[in-house]
């Protein structure tokens, strides 16, 4: 495979996950803003923090009042990471690798492209927009099934799922760390109204109400969120399954070209890390420092996987 | 204002009925309504939108991606017209490959005296670094797309050679792909030729001319070398690529490793035994040719000369279908082939000549005048369609630079329906099958794209110019 198809499959990925992310980012912080006007303006001042996007957005407004954030993450040509910008991203590393793609999946792509196209050209009002971030997750999830419907399980496929993974993994931390501080562990056992806000709001924008619910019941902690987040490699978009899908990707690679390389030493120590953690002696490291160390070493990772697959630009 | 028919008509002839070939579609046409045809029209566009065949316009200001208007009523070829159109492209193309081998070789069709010697050495699209070279298999154009136009039931004419890198295979492919999906029942009734093997073809073709350096142990490695997504054509790029299970290469893909051409993988390099670029001589090797040229790659046109890739097509082939040469091709054909040619030429007025620039100059309003090295439809006047300006400022151009143009009268091109919103309205088409060549033979895909110019009455049929395709059946017996 050329290493040029690998980046174009790999940075598809990436860019069709941060843009489903951004939806779902978008989508906790409408659920807060909806059930707690007050608290609004901060939300939405977090939710920029997440994606790096606070600074681009003060230099052009200065409140964060709600339909100029959503605006600005969805679609404004001010911010290079916008859903939209992202989707045409997606769509153009498609092009580019088009060869390596099955007729489904390049179709699913473009038919992304088309339709959020057509849903974004103008400003969304507030009451369409529930339903046009549902239609960024479902067009992202077509694009994924057709993925896993049709393509052969090859060095394409894995290059692709390496994409899909590190981004995952980066927007997870990136959660963690700007809502780290409802995530500490208090003296009480039971959170504050404002905590259990909070932690629906980390939940909604990991899509992972229902599995937790359906693990923990009732019983909502700081700790078990945070477990569940970072370790708990049963949910999909959990920090430790992540880095480990990423190295069955990678071990996937080295089997079939007969090489190891740096890369796979390097995913290995990240999970060996993960693995022998538990909850207890991350918040003993320091939840923020876990987090910041975690985000370095997983950049690290990826531009490791670009140079020893030659898709380094 | 009449209602005659003055143009040959594809599906009616010059008459008011159909004519044989088309005898079944007409039947099952005058079951259908015009709106459920329209609806169908509609399905075929969205169609084409998902699958993203689309082209860039260069020089447009929002030259983004656009759809080549489809039209959904065949162009239908008799097995009899068929066969007759095949051996004179065989014919036409066995000349081109044998001019091209002399040319760059004994030049013996110059000491014969039947073409002018200045007519090649001052002839741009000449390639002097190609002189003595032997192209792997002995094949120069291992991919021609020939231009047919039609005036008459029996009137057949070569309009342009195209033995550079012609393009449009893939909506000869995608058209068929579109008609099967949007009228299957058509397909049941009436027996069609198939297309969809001509990738198979086109990769059997390319590796039929394998290189020297090839040691014949594995696959050969095929790849397609693109401009980039930039690129008018850069979908057919990969659609062929992604048919043929070929990579598709941007110049900075390749470099020349230990003397092979090979490309950068994510296991390292890997060499290639042929290569069919789609990317110009002038581009293709910045060492050899244009210095400035980012697309190519550096000592490409040495590792060619050396053995150790195939290029497809052979530089310096752009020779072959020169407009200067074209009124020479059936002179070229006799020399070559030693018979009559099958298919005739357009008759042509080379403006270089003083008597024949004078007799142009006179009758503008009644030609057609092209540019000798332009394609695409750009830069050419089509006298009867002109404004009165439009023909001075081409005069003064042709003026100028007489040696620049050649001039054709303006044929009476054949029409075929179209479906409009009133129903059938007839327009004007071309034809462009596609050849391929091996060094044991020459392979003709029964079909091609049929061009058509949607404007009522015009003659130009470039999709650049607003023209549309059309489905093109060979018809079984």
């Amino acid at each position: 495979m050329l290493g040029k198809t690998a980046a174009g499959l790999y940075w598809m990925f990436r860019y069709l996950e941060r843009a489903e992310n951004t939806a779902r980012l978008i989508e906790g912080g409408f659920r807060i803003a909806l059930t707690r006007p007050d608290s609004a303006d901060d939300e939405w001042a977090g939710v920029l923090d997440s994606i790096g996007a606070r600074s681009p957005y003060l230099a052009r407004h200065e409140t964060f009042e709600q339909g100029q954030v959503v605006n600005f993450l969805l679609r404004d040509p001010a911010n290079p990471t916008n859903v939209l910008a992202e989707i045409k991203l997606a769509r153009d590393n498609a092009r580019l690798v088009r060869t390596a793609l099955s007729r489904e999946v390049w179709e699913a792509v473009n038919d992304c492209w088309m339709q959020l196209n057509a849903a974004l050209s103008r400003p969304v009002p507030l009451r369409d927009l529930p339903e046009v971030l549902g239609l960024i997750r479902q067009q992202s999830a077509l694009v994924r099934g057709a993925l896993h419907g049709t393509m052969l399980r090859n060095d394409i496929f894995n290059f692709a799922r390496l994409g899909t993974f590190l981004e995952r993994a980066d927007y997870t931390a990136r959660i963690i760390d700007v809502k780290y501080y409802v995530l500490l562990p208090t003296v009480a056992q039971v959170g504050s109204q404002d905590d259990n806000m909070q932690w629906e709001h980390i939940l909604r924008a990991t899509g992972g109400q229902a599995s937790f619910k359906w693990l923990h019941g009732g019983e909502v902690s700081a700790r078990a969120i945070a477990d569940f987040l970072i370790l708990d490699g049963r949910m999909p978009r959990s920090i430790a399954f992540c880095v480990g899908k990423m190295q069955s990707n990678l071990n996937y690679l080295a089997r079939e070209y007969d090489l190891r390389k740096p890369c796979h030493d390097m995913a290995d120590a990240l999970l060996g890390r993960l693995s022998s953690a538990t909850i207890d002696t991350v918040f003993e490291h320091g939840l923020h420092d876990f987090n910041l160390d975690f985000v370095s070493r997983l950049s690290a990772l990826g531009a490791q996987i670009e140079t020893d697959y030659r898709f380094d630009r | 204002m009449s209602d005659t028919p003055r143009f040959f008509d594809e599906l009616a002839g010059t008459g008011d009925t159909a004519r044989s070939p088309y005898a079944d579609y007409a039947t099952w046409f005058e079951q259908e309504s015009i709106p459920d045809l329209r609806k169908k029209a509609a399905q075929a566009e969205n169609f084409f939108r998902r699958t993203g065949i689309t082209f860039n316009v260069y020089g447009a200001q929002d030259a983004d991606e656009r759809l080549i208007p489809f039209d959904v009523v065949p162009r239908v070829i008799s097995n009899r017209e068929w066969q007759k159109l095949t051996r004179g492209i065989e014919q036409r193309v066995r000349a081109i490959n044998a001019f091209l081998h002399d040319i760059y070789h004994r030049q013996e069709i110059i000491r014969a005296g039947r073409i002018p010697a200045e007519l090649i050495a001052n002839n741009e699209a000449f390639l002097p670094q190609m002189i003595g070279v032997e192209p792997p298999g002995g094949v120069y154009t291992h991919i021609v797309g020939t231009d047919l136009v039609r005036t008459g039931e029996n009137e057949f004419f070569v309009l342009e050679d195209n033995a550079r890198t012609p393009s449009g295979v893939s909506y000869m492919l995608e058209n068929r792909e579109t008609m099967l999906r949007m009228f299957p029942e058509l397909f049941a009734r009436i027996r069609v030729k198939p297309v969809q093997d001509y990738p198979t073809r086109l990769l059997r073709a390319l590796q039929a001319s394998l290189p020297p350096a090839y040691t014949g142990s594995g696959k050969p490695t095929v790849a397609v070398l693109t401009p980039g997504i930039h690129n008018s054509a850069y979908f057919e790029h990969s659609f062929l690529a992604e048919q043929m299970g070929a990579e598709l290469v941007e110049g900075h893909d390749l470099r020349i490793e230990n003397g092979r051409v090979a490309m950068r993988t994510t296991r390292g390099y890997t060499p290639i035994d042929v290569l069919y670029r789609r990317i110009d001589d002038d581009f293709i090797d910045p060492l050899n040719f244009r210095p400035d040229s980012i697309l190519g790659v550096p000592g490409i046109f040495d590792a060619y000369r050396a053995g150790s890739i195939t290029l497809a097509n052979a530089p310096g082939t752009g020779i072959a279908d020169d407009k200067a040469i074209y009124s020479y091709m059936p002179e070229i054909v006799r020399f070559y082939t030693g018979e009559k040619p099958i298919l005739e030429n357009v008759p042509t007025h080379r403006c270089s000549d003083p008597e024949a620039l004078a007799y142009v100059l006179d009758n503008l309003e009644s030609l057609v005048v092209k540019e000798v090295h332009g394609s695409g439809g750009y830069g050419m006047l089509v006298g009867p369609a002109a404004s009165k300006r439009e023909i001075k400022a081409f005069r003064a151009k042709l003026v100028a630079k007489p040696a620049n143009y050649i001039a054709q009268p303006t044929l009476a091109l054949s029409t075929c329906p179209i479906l409009t919103k009133a129903g059938l309205a007839p327009r004007h088409v071309d034809l462009r099958p596609f050849v391929l060549v091996r060094p044991d033979g020459i392979d003709l895909t029964p079909g091609g794209l049929t061009r058509v110019a949607l404007k009522k009455g015009s003659l130009v049929v470039n999709s650049s110019q607003g023209g549309g395709t059309k489905d093109t059946w060979v018809l079984e017996d």
